[in-house]
């Protein structure tokens, strides 16, 4: 968490579309220059709460606070955030350089003046050269970079991304992610970030929420999500995990309470190998191989007890394949073994 | 039988196979018939009319004489009557798509923005309600209205006001009444390909209602506002059943075209009037495709 006061905070802020409870009296406070990211399924309140704090959905209860302005009521157009969004919403009948110019031009900034801000807005995401073509004669990837130059230009203190990624392809969404943090880091303004893709959540963020039903399941640094998961759905939805339930655990650990354990963390040996020596409190299970899957940086090996519970490993540097019906034991670190609710 | 049958089967079989293999006869058979009602029937008729405007009356017998004469549109061009009756209907046909528009756009922008999907639905159908019923009952319905004894009256008088009656005016409200639903429905189709992320995006740049409305929705709408113009200036061009029955002594283009037709049986002449509103609705199309607008329908 990077320190400094707050640039948002939401106090038992409860959104209610009909019977449906959308978000459910959530606090919370992100920083100033903090980038922040609210993780979860579809449905899980995350865009609500970014279209709270932008004013488009007015709360059924609870407060918005912008820096230390309480703006719950306020009009889209009275609070200092911008949006970019999911589908960029850039103005069709208008160029780029316009599109970026708008903000500006209704706060009645002359037109030199705008276009000079805009050009410059347009440098910083590298498409100046773009500035008088249409939305739609520009691809996916540079009309996400139009919508997040328009976004900028008028210096918000906080820039509130929904799913800004989702349309693009793999290497161009690992890209814009790279520049996306860069830019966050030249701006020094806080990032607002949602997004249903968790290593993308892990990788940009400072802070990470996950939502669940309208309420944060867990907040944390990207290590504390991934390494201390509290519950089993943020250990099973912040990467892979192997969960064992509450009867799994005892039969199988000998321990009180639901566990999950990441399947890297594991290791693997014949049935009648003795403990890798670098574990300190090395803990065994027998399994039996089921399937063995060749990922090209790793191998997953996916096993099962004899009580039927599947456990997956993941092996970096694997010395030998696994056989389909072989008999091996799983290790793992006794602190590797998370206790979750 | 069956094997009557499969001989059928085959037969459809092969003709698909046919048309299937020969795009261009596909596209013939399915153009064919609406082709020829355009050619034949549409643009045959427009021709027809041009060509009888160049022909001339027999004053004796009122038969028509095939000779070939300019008369009748220099007359039409010329004269101080004709002149102020065009002026006349455009103004009027001006001021029913101007009310038109004011009246519909916000119903337009409730439809297709504010309501939910239901009160959508059914306001559809209410906009739609009024084509159903003949057009001679609502032109009555509205003599009905604007009669000294009336309701408008009725309603008016005890804040100082009075009906219109039948006058001008009275045409106005009772075409942009009979019109609305012809600039409703286009506005509102237009609306509804207006994401409302846009609407979001303007407000949270800092735009506020009125200022998103004029750069935001106003320019993404011109190609809708233009058809529904095209709709209740054109058809107020060619009325004259509603001036006949709510204006009184007050004529238009149509009214003459029909005196013309009817108690003159000056049919050349008749065509040469109704030159008019054509010639003033090439001439609005061709404006408003200078301005691009066509180009985003």
């Amino acid at each position: 968490m990077v320190a400094g006061d707050s640039a948002i905070k939401l106090s038992k802020l409860t959104k209610r579309f009909g019977d449906f409870v959308a978000v459910d009296n959530l606090d919370l406070e992100i920083a100033e220059g903090e980038f922040f990211s609210m993780l979860g399924p579809s449905g899980s309140g995350k865009t609500t709460v970014l279209r709270m704090i932008a004013g488009f959905e007015l709360p059924s209860s609870g407060t918005v606070q912008l820096g230390a302005d309480d703006v719950t009521d306020k009009a889209p157009f009275d609070r200092d955030v911008n949006t970019v969004f999911q589908d960029y919403a850039l103005f069709p009948h208008m160029t780029v350089l316009e599109n970026v110019a708008y903000g500006l031009r209704v706060r009645g900034v002359g037109k030199k003046e705008r276009e000079q801000q805009a050009l410059a807005a347009l440098e910083t995401v590298q498409l100046a050269h773009l500035g008088s073509r249409k939305p739609n004669e520009l691809s996916g990837g540079q009309r996400q970079r139009v919508a997040l130059a328009r976004a900028i230009v008028v210096k918000p203190k906080v820039l509130l991304l929904d799913e800004p990624l989702g349309a693009l392809d793999l290497k161009l969404r690992e890209q814009m992610q790279i520049e996306l943090k860069a830019l966050q880091r030249e701006l020094g303004i806080t990032f607002i970030f949602v997004t249903h893709d968790q290593e993308e959540a892990l990788t940009l963020s400072d802070r990470v929420a996950v939502f669940n039903n309208g309420r944060i399941e867990q907040l944390g640094t990207p290590e504390e999500l991934y390494d201390r998961p509290v519950s089993e759905f943020v250990a099973r939805f912040v990467g892979t995990s192997n969960v064992f339930s509450a009867d799994e655990a005892k039969a199988i650990l000998g321990i009180d309470s639901k566990a999950s354990v990441r399947p890297e963390k594991l290791r693997i040996t014949a049935a009648t190998g003795s403990a890798p020596s670098d574990l300190r409190i090395p803990r065994a299970i027998e399994c039996t191989v089921e399937e063995s899957v060749y990922l090209g940086v790793a191998v997953r090996i996916h096993t099962k007890t004899k009580a039927g519970q599947r456990i997956s490993v993941l092996e970096h540097d694997s010395q030998q394949r696994w056989q389909r019906g072989e008999s091996v034991k799983v290790w793992f670190e006794e602190q590797d073994l998370v206790r979750i609710d | 039988m069956t094997g009557g049958a499969s001989a059928r089967t085959s037969f459809a079989r092969r003709v698909s196979t046919m048309l299937y293999s020969r795009p261009r006869t596909r596209l013939g058979l399915l153009l064919s018939a609406p082709l020829a009602w355009l050619v034949l029937i549409y643009v045959a008729s427009l021709a027809a009319l041009l060509v009888t405007a160049l022909w001339t009356v027999d004053d004796y017998t009122g038969a028509i004489k095939m000779e070939w004469t300019f008369d009748n549109i220099v007359h039409v061009v010329t004269g101080s009557l004709y002149q102020t009756v065009t002026l006349r209907t455009v103004g009027v046909a001006l001021l029913v798509t101007v009310v038109d528009l004011i009246i519909a756009l916000p119903i337009a922008f409730f439809m297709a923005k504010v309501a939910s999907s239901r009160i959508q639905r059914l306001m559809v159908i209410a906009v739609l309600m009024p084509l159903w019923a003949s057009y001679l009952v609502k032109a009555y319905a509205w003599r009905s209205v604007l009669s000294h004894d009336g309701i408008l009256a009725w309603l008016l008088r005890p804040l100082g006001l009075d009906t219109p009656g039948y006058s001008l005016t009275g045409v106005v409200l009772t075409m942009g009444y009979i019109w609305l639903p012809y600039v409703i429905l286009p506005l509102y189709a237009g609306l509804e390909r207006v994401p409302n992320s846009l609407l979001e995006a303007a407000s949270d740049l800092g735009a506020k209602s009125f200022t998103t409305f004029r750069t935001v929705v106003l320019p993404m709408l011109t190609p809708a506002i233009i058809a529904g113009s095209i709709f209740s200036f054109s058809l107020t061009l060619g009325d004259y059943i509603t001036v006949n029955i709510v204006g009184g002594a007050s004529q238009m283009l149509g009214n003459l075209v029909y005196t013309n037709v009817g108690t003159a049986n000056n049919l050349p002449m008749a065509a040469a009037i109704a030159l008019i509103p054509i010639v003033i609705m090439f001439g609005y199309i061709a404006a408003v495709r200078k301005t691009g607008a066509l180009e985003n329908l």
